[in-house]
């Protein structure tokens, strides 16, 4: 579990980019942290495996106050996958990008092989084993990020931005190993102002709205990305169905559609009984 | 009349074996508002290239087939000749901004055509003005926010008064209200001024709106081209990794259930409009 508790933080420069943020997360949930860019969503989950640690306020990871541990350790049940992946690279070749945390973590030479060919494979990457990760595509890049965390099976895994220049079909392949891994048991949070990938979402995750360094609403996705005022505030935008749902409204059709099979389920139920 | 017109294209990047535009048929007349999608690595930033010299001049390779824009031969034209009638914004804006403050980034542009000053500050206030970026004048684009800068290197680009303006992903970065006011920006330079606008881009619930015509590219050549209805029902867009619009996806869900909407909306509007007709009592 992590337990966020009415955190501050304050960047070198100056910048309060966190004012009083408090939140807890079970094992096992899937979390979407949604709002406009400058929110607070990105410094949020770089606490949470303690590449930055609270100005004030504390955040637990299973019991253990992160200013105690080093990022090493936190980093092993806790795989963060950045919205840049450059940020992320350092090594020659796809391959030692993957095989770098698990030899820090300390796992044998054959436990190793094993992990990159697997992570590998899952995200279909098998083909760029030996080339170096900086020539790849934008997306491409982004799986080899991805990999290279999910190859130590971290129990808690935070993706920032995972959708930005990601085309149709590789959001949806996300979306699905999203969801696979979250049915798995894995706690999984995600940084995102995609509202339509949200929306697709089944089961649709639990949404933590972010404005100005503070947390504006928590709830349900069916209940925080249908509330006008809320998904305004945070620099949103209604997904599609909601915004229509919205304003059929007053033929007593329900408020909180996010879902585009949900929606039509609802009309035709509507249309054959009129 | 034609702005662009693209005859059997051809184009290979040096020491690539494979051709990244292979016989593209192209022509958008002036005025139109395009947009161009399809997966990643299709082409799509490659043809933005070709629109303003940057291929074959810049990036060198094997350009084969014709392609005037605005009456220009692009192998004849060097970029900067290219460049007073094609403005390209990059995807992200830092990589296009570079002055102290946001005026002298839109005057760049004019002080390098040699035009006298009186112009250059009539054509900086007008770029300023044309994009809501008149309170910004004075900041230094580094503290902008994403946002305002990609609405920056959109005017510091109109301050050339391109024919035609090509947006590489403007928007990736950016949130949906942010990406929401680059489109609104857009649309208007089309639609108060004229320019002929070619927008790249995957968010096709947001821009759709505002475009008379979607091309779709896969594998270097253009796949699907029409109305953005035309292109959505088409049925082939998921095959080419290209989603459709939320609410044309509802359209074709009742549709395949035996509820046929009056027609194809293709904003949430539209939607309700449509779906109040058949569900009112």
């Amino acid at each position: 579990m992590i337990v966020v508790e009415n955190v501050y933080y304050t960047y070198p420069n100056g910048v309060e980019a966190l004012k009083g943020v408090s939140l807890r997360i079970k094992d096992g949930e899937f979390v979407a942290i949604m709002g406009e860019n400058g929110a607070g969503k990105t410094t949020l989950v770089l606490h949470l495996n303690g590449l930055l640690k609270p100005t004030k306020g504390r955040v637990l990871v299973d019991g253990v106050d992160t200013r105690e541990v080093s990022v090493a350790q936190l980093s092993r049940k806790v795989g963060l996958v950045f919205q840049n992946p450059d940020s992320q690279f350092f090594c020659s070749t796809v391959e030692e990008e993957i095989a770098f945390a698990l030899k820090n973590f300390g796992f044998s030479q054959e436990v190793i092989e094993k992990r990159i060919t697997w992570a590998l494979n899952l995200m279909n990457l098998k083909q760029y084993r030996h080339r170096s990760p900086f020539t790849l595509s934008g997306g491409e890049k982004k799986r080899v990020a991805l990999a290279a965390v999910l190859a130590w099976d971290p129990q808690i895994l935070i993706l920032d931005e995972p959708t930005i220049g990601q085309d149709y079909r590789q959001k949806e392949k996300l979306r699905q190993f999203i969801l696979q891994l979250n049915s798995q048991g894995r706690t999984v949070i995600i940084v995102t102002h995609d509202v339509e990938f949200v929306a697709d979402c089944v089961p649709a995750p639990r949404v933590v709205l972010m404005a100005g360094g503070r947390v504006i609403a928590d709830g349900d996705a069916e209940e925080v990305l249908t509330n006008p005022e809320l998904v305004k505030k945070a620099s949103l935008i209604q997904p599609q169905i909601s915004q229509v749902f919205q304003e059929l409204a007053d033929l007593g059709l329900p408020r909180n559609v996010l879902n585009v099979y949900e929606a039509r389920r609802i009309i035709l139920e509507r249309w054959r009984g009129r | 009349m034609a702005v662009i017109e693209a005859r059997g294209l051809t184009y290979t990047y040096p020491e690539s074996k494979k051709p990244a535009l292979v016989d593209v048929d192209l022509v958008v007349e002036e005025g139109e508002f395009v947009i161009l999608t399809g997966p990643s690595g299709c082409g799509k930033t490659t043809l933005c290239r070709c629109l303003n010299g940057l291929i074959p001049h810049f990036y060198g390779g094997e350009l084969r087939g014709e392609l005037y824009v605005a009456g220009m031969n692009v192998k004849e034209h060097k970029t900067w000749e290219l460049a007073q009638h094609v403005g390209l914004v990059f995807q992200n804006p830092e990589n296009q901004l570079f002055s102290l403050t946001v005026e002298k980034d839109i005057a760049f542009g004019p002080e390098n055509l040699g035009l006298p000053r009186e112009e250059i500050r009539n054509r900086v206030d007008w770029a300023l003005d044309r994009t809501g970026t008149t309170p910004l004048r004075y900041r230094a684009p580094y503290e902008l926010s994403g946002g305002q800068q990609q609405r920056v290197a959109i005017a510091s680009t109109l301050a050339m008064k391109p024919k035609v303006l090509v947006l590489d992903e403007p928007t990736s970065f950016l949130d949906p209200r942010g990406a929401q006011r680059i489109f609104e920006t857009v649309n208007r330079l089309n639609k108060e001024l004229g320019i002929t606008i070619i927008l790249v881009e995957h968010r096709l619930d947001l821009a759709s709106v505002y475009a008379d015509r979607v091309i779709v590219m896969n594998d270097g050549r253009i796949a699907l081209d029409g109305t953005p209805k035309e292109v959505y029902l088409s049925g082939e867009t998921e095959a080419l990794g290209v989603g459709v619009v939320k609410v044309v996806k509802l359209y074709q869900l009742l549709e395949e259930t035996g509820l046929r909407l009056r027609d194809v909306p293709i904003s949430p509007k539209e939607a309700s409009k449509l779906l109040r007709e058949v569900l009112s009592p």
